[in-house]
């Protein structure tokens, strides 16, 4: 309920302040929310005014966003644009310079990645930060290792390991007891999301998930990304390929120059819209009008 | 730190719209392979097995298998080769060079490598002799806990040194080969000014580690007391998986390998237990206390390497350091820990190396003997690279270190050839390693 009142508090503000800014180009990112259909309740976190400077280079600049539970999603930008800064905020590796964080509601400071991971946001990052020599389990639990007389416990942490990937539907894989290092790409990306959701997550930030992904592979990442969504699961995916991009994403959130530029529901854009957004962090004329006006809807 | 992050123009990324196909699209393992129902029957394991070791996860087998091969050559040559004594002569001298490379491996698995591990164990072991000397004469345990804990200070100092300030281990290390071989030179002549640069082992039972011999009933005895806890170990183990609903080796495996083991053990003690007196009329005979002692080391570092987290750790940083870092290991801690492992461990290894002597002296060849413990580690299998490795590769690999000594004094070849088929035994291993991990992705 806090979350609402303050949502509604900040929004007309922020509305107006971007409107005047830049004439009508950016897209609310708050109305869109609800034009996705995405009640406020389901915001699970929500950004307002994020800025992040690293000496004088301003890498994020008054960044709004809400993300929603159940709901995957795309954050989009040209190389710069603050995509990894705003999720390493969101991570706690960066603190922001000003701005405000709501966790379900409730306004919280993300001060370090331990502080993010008890919130339960996991992140994925794109080198996915796996051991090729230990087997499925022992990356699954790598830190978190179950222990019975200070001794390793397996069976539980293999049951457990099990019971995560079969939550995700995750059968290719035959054997979680063999090296990281002889799955495929595909695999890995799975043995690495299995990793961030077995604690709880509630967010899971996916950096590139399908960058040296095969077709295939990227397929079955993609079909992974939907089903950790499906579940209820908020997910926020970072990616270069807006194919893959416009076939999971529910909802888009373009920063170019470390501005939030535009956001919305997938329906709204297309992939002629979304590079043109991302390269010159607007709409021209003709079809910012079309743009501007399926927004309000 | 701006360059680091994104608004700058240093982040260069591969355009979105190349397909890059860096890892292979397809798992190069057949799957089929590695999973086993629940169930699975003792020819059903067998055939996995062999399956994994044609495409390349042989394990230890090529050493295995290399080591038949060289023992063979050695009995045509020398009929004498396989008799009793040599044989345990053999288990004696090899000893050193396991221990050595099993203190060798706590590093080699983080990826890294400690030259000092000859020179620093001489000194923990000067310092036990020393203790154990008059006019100190320390007993003989808490001499030999006094050397252990001064190489394992060495080793933790070294650590400190490589982990905190990010020093090569490398140079650091070869630092330490050198400071350590001045300082055993300085504090033995100290010691001993009119002895020539040696101090004997005054202590019976220090030199009876290696020299002296259990009883035949004891010889027995410990080995029955193993195998039952052995048998006992992997039976309640299989039993607890099967019981979680895990896949478990059916219980006619587990025997048989019990079996295996209790053969080896057997036939171990038989030799030992026999006359090897090389005269008539004199008695030799029962197994040398540092067979047990090298076995119990074994078992307890690959326990900690398999079991604890601390184990874990050491394989997960050689593997991927950061990685581990991300995942809240403290590194710094684990690796010091290994350096300080590797320390005490080398100085067990130069505690034996001078119980079989007799005596510790400036001339041990320290770096040499370090390199002795690599090449036993990497002859076993264990990887230079990082993360792969296992304390059993230095019990395989110093067997054949000292098999190729032995075998090699029999035949009264001089020590130029010694170093030189060492060294193609050692480039032999590696390339077979290579070889037979051709196609897998792990490295």
């Amino acid at each position: 309920m806090t979350a609402d009142s303050t949502a509604a508090a900040s929004q007309p503000q922020e509305g107006n302040v971007s409107r005047s800014a830049s004439a009508g180009r950016e897209t609310n990112p708050g109305k869109d929310g609800q034009a996705d259909g995405a009640p406020a309740s389901d915001i699970l976190l929500s950004l307002h005014g994020i800025s992040k400077h690293f000496g004088p280079v301003i890498a994020l600049d008054g960044v709004d966003l809400d993300v929603p539970s159940g709901r995957i999603t795309a954050l989009i930008g040209d190389n710069g644009a603050g995509k990894s800064t705003l999720i390493k905020v969101i991570a706690g590796i960066h603190e922001p310079d000003r701005g405000e964080i709501y966790w379900n509601g409730k306004r919280v400071d993300i001060r370090t990645p331990h502080h993010a991971t008890e919130l339960g946001v996991a992140t994925v990052y794109q080198d996915l930060a796996l051991c090729d020599n230990l087997d499925i389990v022992a990356n699954m639990f790598l830190g978190l290792e179950q222990r019975r007389h200070g001794l390793l416990d397996e069976t539980p942490m293999e049951l457990k390991a099990k019971e995560t990937l079969a939550s995700l539907s995750v059968t290719s894989v035959r054997s979680i007891r063999q090296p990281v290092g002889s799955l495929s790409g595909g695999q890995r990306q799975s043995v690495a999301v299995a990793r961030a959701v077995m604690g709880d997550a509630k967010l899971v930030i996916m950096d590139e998930p399908t960058a040296a992904l095969g077709v295939s592979q990227t397929a079955m990442v993609l079909e992974l990304i939907q089903r950790l969504a499906a579940s209820g699961i908020a997910v926020i995916v970072i990616s270069h390929n807006l194919i893959d991009v416009f076939s999971v994403a529910d909802r888009m959130a373009i920063l170019y120059l470390g501005r939030l530029v535009s956001a919305g529901p997938a329906s709204d854009y297309d992939r002629q819209s979304a590079v043109e957004i991302m390269t010159t962090g607007g709409l021209s004329e003709r079809e910012n009008g079309a743009h501007g006006a399926e927004a309000a809807v | 730190m701006a360059a680091t992050n994104e608004p700058t123009i240093g982040e260069v990324k591969a355009p979105p719209e190349i397909e890059q196909e860096t890892r292979a699209d397809e798992a190069p393992v057949d799957p089929e392979l590695l999973a086993l129902p629940p169930d699975a029957s003792f020819n059903e394991y067998i055939t996995a097995w062999l399956k994994r070791v044609r495409r390349g996860e042989s394990g230890v087998l090529p050493v295995v298998g290399g080591l038949i091969v060289i023992v063979i050559i050695f009995q045509i040559e020398r009929s004498r080769f396989l008799s009793d004594l040599n044989l345990v002569n053999l288990l004696q001298q090899s000893a050193e060079f396991i221990v050595l490379g099993m203190a060798e491996i706590f590093v080699l698995l983080l990826g890294e490598i400690d030259l000092s591990l000859g020179y620093s164990g001489a000194v923990g072991a000067a310092v036990m002799a020393i203790l154990a000397y008059p006019p100190i004469n320390l007993s003989w345990e808490l001499a030999i806990i006094a050397g252990l804990a001064t190489s394992a200070a060495i080793g933790f100092a070294q650590g400190q040194l490589i982990s905190r300030m990010r020093l090569p281990p490398f140079v650091v290390t070869l630092g330490g080969l050198l400071f350590w071989e001045g300082f055993l030179i300085w504090v033995i002549n100290n010691q001993s000014p009119s002895n020539g640069g040696s101090i004997r082992i005054n202590s019976a039972t220090i030199y009876n580690i290696v020299n002296g011999n259990l009883s035949l009933a004891a010889g027995w005895i410990l080995l029955a007391v193993g195998l039952v806890l052995f048998a006992v170990a992997s039976v309640t183990r299989d039993r607890r998986r099967r019981a979680g609903g895990l896949v478990a080796p059916p219980l006619s495996l587990t025997l048989a390998k019990v079996v295996a083991v209790s053969i080896a053990g057997v036939v171990l003690v038989w030799i030992c237990n026999a006359n090897r007196a090389a005269f008539v009329g004199a008695s030799v005979k029962g197994v040398p206390w540092v067979v047990p002692i090298v076995i119990a080391l074994v078992v307890a570092w690959t326990f900690l390497l398999a079991r604890t987290r601390f184990g874990r750790y050491v394989y997960a940083i050689g593997g991927n350091r950061e990685a581990a870092r991300r995942a809240g290991i403290n590194v710094h801690r684990v690796r010091v820990f290994a350096y300080t492992l590797a320390g005490v461990t080398a100085a067990a290894a130069i505690i034996i190396l001078d119980s079989r002597t007799g005596g510790v002296t400036t001339d041990i060849d320290g770096g040499q003997t370090v390199l002795y413990g690599v090449a036993a580690a990497v002859i076993g299998g264990t990887s230079l690279l990082g993360g792969r490795g296992k304390m059993i590769h230095a019990l395989l690999g110093g067997l054949v270190i000292a098999t190729i000594y032995n075998g090699m004094g029999l035949l009264s070849l001089s020590t130029d050839f010694q170093y030189m088929i060492t060294a193609l035994v050692l480039l032999a291993a590696v390339i077979v390693d290579a070889v037979s991990r051709r196609g897998q992705a792990v490295t």
